[in-house]
Formats: structure tokens, C-alpha cells, sequence
């Protein structure tokens, strides 16, 4: 029953993508995909983890993201910069004024002329409404930050906007998430697509969904940003990976988020 | 080491002779002291090495934790509850630093 395939030319070398059940989804909790999308239907990343990495992301007390997100919820009440201010300070409650805010990133900005991410939409906050230095990526502070403001739209499902002057990107997006790259020769497609439900070495390929992030990650004890995740899926594939918060990155998590468009956000998610 | 959270979940109120659950969790990297930074030097070892609980000043449960143990430490441990009292949770540094929490707990 053990079928056992390779992918890409090169992959068969590195590779062995092995499959045990076929109609692998059939049980599991799903949502209908958007309209012209490739996936049949939308399963979490959550679905393909075991019982007990479930265990840790289904209890909050025990789930360690939680300690980023109380970690974001300090700094939301703590004023920095020239200005002497604290995001509390203009946006109030964050139960209320973030509410949903983190399912609908990334969007236009009509001052750079291309998408922005929650990311760099805190840093605008911090830089030009606070008159502080915006965080390192992967810093504690902005990955706390980002933690606690997508905490806030825990349950409501991913919804972007692709359309209009976000058209363009979205379709950059999408060429890069098919194009084959590394030594590898590998496309994300090759292993979220065509192959999820599939076992990779010791992990079992999900649909590589973006509604679970900033995720605390067993492998970096600790919790890392999407981009950290794409940058680890690129070099997988021996190809080369691209800067936090580049054109190219943040064109694929759009696109990414259209392909999981109605999957609840899970932040803090717990993955392997 | 600063910015180590500690906490800690126990029921506020137990009837005397219930079994209570106590989970406690703290953020901490617990370096292990087997890694290399990128210039291959090794990371020297930095992790909590005891966790105490007492209960009215009584020890009810402690540990000592080696270099294995995951970064974030989870513990979750049980107590029979016959007065009302007092938790005091402690976790000791290799730095020296102590991380300290308490929780009442009323029993009735
Ligand atoms: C001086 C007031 C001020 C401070 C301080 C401030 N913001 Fe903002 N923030 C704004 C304004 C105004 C907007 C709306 C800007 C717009 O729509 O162009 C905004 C927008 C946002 C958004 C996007 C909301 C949406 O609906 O898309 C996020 C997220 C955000 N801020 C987070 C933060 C965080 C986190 C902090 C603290 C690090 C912070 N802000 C500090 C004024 C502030
Ligand atoms: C060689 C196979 C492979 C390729 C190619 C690959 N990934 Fe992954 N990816 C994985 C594995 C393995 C995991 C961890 C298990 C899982 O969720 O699939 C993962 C996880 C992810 C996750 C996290 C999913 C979650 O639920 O937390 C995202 C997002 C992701 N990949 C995006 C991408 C993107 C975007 C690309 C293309 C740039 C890509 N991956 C290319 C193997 C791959």
C-alpha cells in the first residue's frame, strides 16, 4: 500500500515523497476554496499535524505562542518613540480596533503604490504616528506585536483583496509560487499542490496554508513569521531565498492568502 | 535573563480531598550549551536548572532540568487539597536569576 513517488528530475536524489492513504482528506475538516482556485477544497495545516502538536495549539494555556501574544499585549500599552505614544493610545482596545484587521492583510497602500503587509503596517505606525525606529523582522518585539494583532482575528476567516490595483501583484504572486527554482527544480505547486497529504521525510505535506502565522514552530522552539517559513520552504530546494519583507515575499503572501481565502486564522497556531 | 514569563494555571476554589491540576509554562531559549553561533564557537549553556512549587510553605513537587529540555518548558503536575493556602512556583537560573509566581487557592 506503500505508494512511494519522486518528484522534479533532480528531486529523486534528495527526495522520496511517500503517500499511505489516498482520498487522504476525505474525513477531514474543510472549507470551499474561491473561485478559480486550484485546490479542490481548503484544508488548515492544522489537519495534517499530529494529535499531539494539536494538543498544544488546542489549549491556550499550554499552546507557547501565547507567550509572544502577552508579550505583544505589553508593548500595545507601552508608549515609545518621540511622540510619547503607545498603540493603545490611538487605537484603544485591541479586542476591538484589531478585530478581523489581521485577516485581510496584505493590502494596497496608496502611498508606496503596491500590497503591505501587517508587518510593515505596524512599523508604518511605529515610523510615522509614533516617531520610533520601526522592529527588526524576527525581532521579539515585532513578532510579539504580530502575534497579539492576529490573535485578534482568531476565527474570522482570510479574505483579501485581489482585484483592482492589487491585480498585478497578485499575479506576480502566483508566477512565483509555480515557478520552478533550485537545485531541485521545484515549485511550492510540486509539494502543496500536487502532493499534500504525502509524507516528506518525517513530515507530512500540508497545503501550505499562511491562516496559522506568526506559528510557534516545534523546530525553532519558538514563533517565526511567514516569511522565515517561505524562506525555509525556498532553501529546501537548495534555491535562494529572498529578504524579509521583499516585493517578491510579500507578492506570494497575497497570493497565498487567496489560496486559503475563507480558512479561519489559527494565530498562534502550533506546527512541527 | 529578562524578559522570561512565567505562567501558571490552578483552580481558584477545590472541595477538601479534590485532586487539583497545577500547569505552569515559562518562556525561556534553556540554551543548551551544545550549539555553535555562525562563527562555530559553542553557545555557552544558559538554562533553568530547578523548578520548585510550594504550597503554605511546603514543597509540593520540584524538578531538575538538564540540557534536553525543550526551550518554553511546560510542567503539569497534581496535589490533593486539604486547606486553603498559598502556591508559590519558582524557577532557578543558570545566570542566577529567579523567576517567582504565586496563586490562592481556596478550599471549601
Ligand atoms: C498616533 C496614532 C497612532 C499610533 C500611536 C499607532 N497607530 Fe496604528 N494607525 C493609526 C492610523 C491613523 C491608522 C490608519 C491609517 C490608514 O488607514 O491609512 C493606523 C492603522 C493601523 C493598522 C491597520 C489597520 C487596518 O484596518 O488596516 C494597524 C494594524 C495598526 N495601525 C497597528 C498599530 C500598532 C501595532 C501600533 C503600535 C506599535 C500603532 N498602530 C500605533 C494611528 C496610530
Ligand atoms: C520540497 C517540498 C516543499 C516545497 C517545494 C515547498 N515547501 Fe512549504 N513546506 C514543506 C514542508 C515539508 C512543510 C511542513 C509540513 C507542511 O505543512 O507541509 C512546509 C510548510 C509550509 C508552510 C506552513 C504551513 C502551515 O500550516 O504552517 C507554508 C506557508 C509553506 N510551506 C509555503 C511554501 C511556499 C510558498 C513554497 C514555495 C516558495 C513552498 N512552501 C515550497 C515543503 C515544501
Amino acid at each position: 500500500m506503500n505508494k512511494a513517488l519522486t518528484i522534479g528530475g533532480m528531486a529523486a536524489a534528495a527526495f522520496v515523497i511517500t503517500g499511505w492513504s489516498v482520498g487522504f482528506s476525505q474525513d477531514r475538516p474543510s472549507v470551499p476554496p474561491p473561485e478559480g482556485s486550484p485546490l479542490g477544497e481548503l484544508i488548515s495545516g492544522y489537519e495534517f499535524r499530529t494529535p499531539e502538536t494539536q494538543a498544544l495549539q488546542d489549549d491556550d494555556f499550554i499552546n507557547p505562542g501565547f507567550l509572544w501574544v502577552e508579550n505583544g499585549e505589553e508593548l500595545w500599552e507601552t508608549a515609545d518613540g518621540a511622540a510619547g505614544k503607545s498603540c493603545e493610545s490611538c487605537h484603544g482596545d485591541a479586542e476591538d480596533s484589531m478585530n478581523g484587521v489581521g485577516a485581510r492583510y496584505p493590502v494596497y497602500s496608496e502611498a508606496t503604490g503596491k500590497p503591505i503587509n501587517l508587518e510593515q503596517r505596524i512599523n508604518l505606525c511605529r515610523t510615522e504616528n509614533m516617531q520610533a525606529e520601526p522592529w527588526r523582522w524576527e525581532s521579539p518585539e515585532l513578532l510579539g506585536m504580530m502575534t497579539f494583532v492576529r490573535y485578534q482575528s482568531r476565527g474570522v476567516p482570510v479574505a483579501v483583496e485581489i482585484d483592482g490595483p492589487m491585480q498585478p501583484f497578485f499575479e506576480a504572486g502566483r508566477e512565483f509560487y509555480y515557478q520552478r527554482r533550485g537545485q531541485l527544480d521545484m515549485s511550492c505547486a510540486s509539494c502543496h499542490e500536487a502532493n499534500y497529504g504525502m509524507s516528506l521525510r518525517a513530515d507530512m505535506l500540508s497545503q501550505g496554508h499562511s491562516n496559522g502565522f506568526p506559528t510557534y514552530r516545534l523546530k525553532w522552539q519558538g514563533v517565526g513569521s511567514l516569511h522565515r517559513r517561505f524562506r525555509g520552504c525556498n532553501q529546501q530546494v537548495r534555491a535562494d531565498r529572498f529578504g524579509y519583507g521583499s516585493d517578491e515575499y510579500i507578492n506570494l503572501e497575497l497570493y497565498l492568502a487567496w489560496r486559503g481565502m475563507g480558512l479561519p486564522v489559527e494565530t498562534p497556531a502550533v506546527r512541527q | 535573563m529578562a524578559g522570561v514569563r512565567p505562567r501558571v494555571r490552578v483552580p481558584k476554589e477545590a472541595a477538601k480531598g479534590e485532586v487539583v491540576e497545577i500547569k505552569t509554562l515559562i518562556s525561556h531559549q534553556m540554551e543548551s550549551g551544545q550549539r555553535r553561533d555562525s562563527k562555530g564557537e559553542i553557545i555557552p549553556r544558559q538554562i533553568i536548572n530547578t523548578f520548585t512549587c510550594t504550597f503554605n510553605g511546603d514543597e509540593v513537587f520540584s524538578a531538575d532540568w538538564h540540557g534536553a529540555i525543550s526551550a518554553n518548558p511546560y510542567m503539569q503536575f497534581f496535589m490533593t487539597a486539604e486547606e486553603s493556602g498559598t502556591f508559590e512556583f519558582t524557577w532557578k537560573d543558570d545566570d542566577g536569576s529567579v523567576y517567582t509566581e504565586t496563586a490562592e487557592l481556596t478550599v471549601n
